[in-house]
């Protein structure tokens, strides 16, 4: 079974984020960058795959160069190669575009299955995984929780909203969006480490252009606040006796 | 003309619905609504009751369940047919699951999870959440029309909804049942849900910040003292460090209590949508411009395994 899996990298979650003097994009300049979490659970599940059914496991990245980083840890953690789409703009660009870019480098590849993270950490988009199933011609299914290969096809486990899931079946070649959680995640080993750097990253350009794009950011801001948040300053005793005193006294919401 | 798409589950029209329909009712252009599944006709009179130009109603065995492929293959026809300038629909679960492919089978963009839509005489401006809710980013669609949106739920109140008498009509598409490539099987519940944080007065909830299961013995002691059930945000349930019917968000139970206290979550808004309805939030968090104290009535910025067993001590004297 062939597995392509696409990894975001997104800044880290303690990143400040401000943003730049335009206001359309947030000063990365100096920014550490990590693998978003959410790919990471898919990275996991097409390593139990292939651990199950054979095969190989292609990570696929679109970014500036600095995205190789995130590629060779996903190799150190067992992926067998890794694809990476250049372009420097492609780590602001818009969810077609980056399908679109991801796509000229997976197509080839034919693959059985395409995994993604759900959604990403810093734009939030949720939809490249799916837009990208479309241009590829793939059947998809969102959210999954569980992934049983049946035959020619898979059974998933969808999460529905409220508490309720769903299995479905669908044939191969698939895309599916993977849920934070389905699985325990694997770090890299020492021998991993050493053995991803024998590993190929191969690196396609990216055909697609800004012209692709259908939406534009034009204000990036810090929100403003919803509530009058009364912040309470002092050493943590200090503190600790004014809250439970408001919360007694002003809100009433505990008992004295 | 708006294009609602409406959803629906076990007979009632969800209630993100109601709050796209108000959405795109504040726009100041005539709101159409469409709807697609098998034996709908009691929906199609349920959404008529909102003050809309008329409702679509969609009718074919193929949608009797929801499947990406029919649900696409359908609305693509009424959205070719009806040439809207907008498609909304709120960001729900199936949304995320068709809206994109719905988009790019127009060849146009989605933008997904906005919590407000503005328009003017040119087009459509969005505003999103981004980086974790730490950010928000105002979008504009570009290009021609139809553009397309998803509505994060809570952004409009339901309740906004201007009631009125619309016309139902049905709309028919030539949908080829082949071509639908999902096969779902009934939806299902796993084991009944042990924990029913809903009926909570006072909930005390974890996040990150917490850092390892071994510090939740700490936050057991603060909510046994409070009086409050112990809950998280989904990474903690994630890790396996609570059960998952502890999870409050999105993807977990949605609660409303008295007190909400927030311990170590920095507020990204898949958590905030599930306890924003609280009537008093307090956040405890190291990173003073944390999301989370946008919407905190009470607030401190520290380190959460100092202040928490000052909180124990000082409820217990």
């Amino acid at each position: 079974m062939k597995i392509v899996v696409c990894i975001k990298q997104v800044v880290t979650r303690d990143w400040q984020v401000r943003p730049d003097e335009a206001r359309t994009w947030i000063r990365d300049g100096d920014a550490e960058f990590e693998m978003n979490e959410p790919d990471a659970y898919a990275l996991e599940a097409a390593l139990r795959l292939r651990e199950a059914h054979g095969g190989e496991v292609i990570v696929v990245s679109a970014g500036p160069s600095r995205v190789t980083q995130v590629l060779r840890e996903a190799l150190a953690r067992g992926a067998d190669r890794a694809l990476h789409v250049e372009g420097e703009a492609l780590a602001r660009a818009g969810a077609l575009v980056v399908a679109a870019a991801l796509g000229t480098a997976i197509g080839p590849e034919s693959p059985d299955l395409v995994l993604t993270g759900l959604q990403s950490d810093d734009m939030g988009f949720g939809q490249t995984g799916v837009i990208l199933a479309e241009r590829l011609g793939l059947a998809h299914a969102t959210i999954i929780m569980d992934v049983q290969v049946q035959g020619s096809g898979v059974r998933v486990k969808r999460e529905l909203e409220g508490g309720w899931f769903q299995w479905l079946e669908m044939p191969l070649p698939a895309l599916l969006t993977i849920q934070s959680g389905i699985n325990q995640l694997r770090y890299a080993t020492l021998k991993g480490i050493m053995a991803a750097k024998k590993k190929e990253i191969r690196a396609v350009a990216a055909t697609a252009t800004a012209a692709d794009a259908a939406q534009q950011l034009v204000d990036l801001r810090a929100p403003e606040k919803q509530k009058q948040t009364r912040m309470i300053a002092g050493t943590p005793a200090e503190a600790a006796r004014e809250l439970v005193r408001a919360l007694r006294e002003d809100a009433r919401v505990v008992a004295s | 003309m708006i294009l609602v798409i409406a959803e629906h589950n076990a007979g009632q029209v969800h209630r993100s619905t109601w709050e796209a329909i108000a959405a795109a009712q504040a726009l100041g252009q005539p709101v159409s609504v469409v709807v697609a599944g098998h034996d709908i006709a009691a929906i199609g009179a349920a959404l008529a009751e909102a003050q809309v130009t008329q409702v679509l109603v969609v009718e074919h065995a193929a949608l009797a369940d929801y499947t990406a492929d029919a649900y696409v293959a359908a609305l693509a026809e009424v959205v070719g047919a009806t040439a809207p300038s907008l498609v909304l629909a709120a960001h729900t679960y199936q949304a995320r699951d068709f809206m994109p492919t719905l988009a790019t089978r127009c060849g146009r963009g989605l933008v997904s999870d906005c919590v407000a839509v503005g328009a003017d005489a040119e087009s459509f401006r969005f505003t999103r959440p981004v980086f974790q809710a730490r950010l928000l980013a105002d979008v504009l669609a570009v290009g021609a029309a139809p553009h397309f949106a998803t509505l994060q739920a809570g952004a409009v109140r339901a309740d906004a909804v201007q009631k009125g008498s619309a016309p139902v009509s049905a709309q028919a598409v030539s949908l080829d049942t082949a071509a639908v490539r999902q096969r779902p099987e009934p939806p299902f519940k796993e084991s009944k849900q042990a924990v029913d944080l809903t009926a909570a007065e006072r909930i005390v909830s974890v996040g990150r910040g917490i850092k390892g299961p071994e510090h939740l013995d700490m936050v057991r002691q603060l909510a046994e003292a409070l009086g409050a059930e112990l809950a998280a945000s989904r990474p903690i349930c994630d890790n396996g460090w609570l059960p998952m019917d502890r999870q409050i968000g999105s993807s977990g139970q949605t609660v409303a209590p008295r007190l909400y206290l927030a311990l170590g979550i920095s507020g990204a808004i898949q958590h905030v949508v599930g306890m924003k309805g609280a009537r008093t939030i307090v956040a405890i968090n190291k990173d003073p411009e944390a999301p989370i104290f946008e919407i905190a009535d009470y607030g401190i910025a520290g380190d959460l395994f100092e202040i928490v067993p000052a909180l124990i001590a000082e409820l217990k004297r």
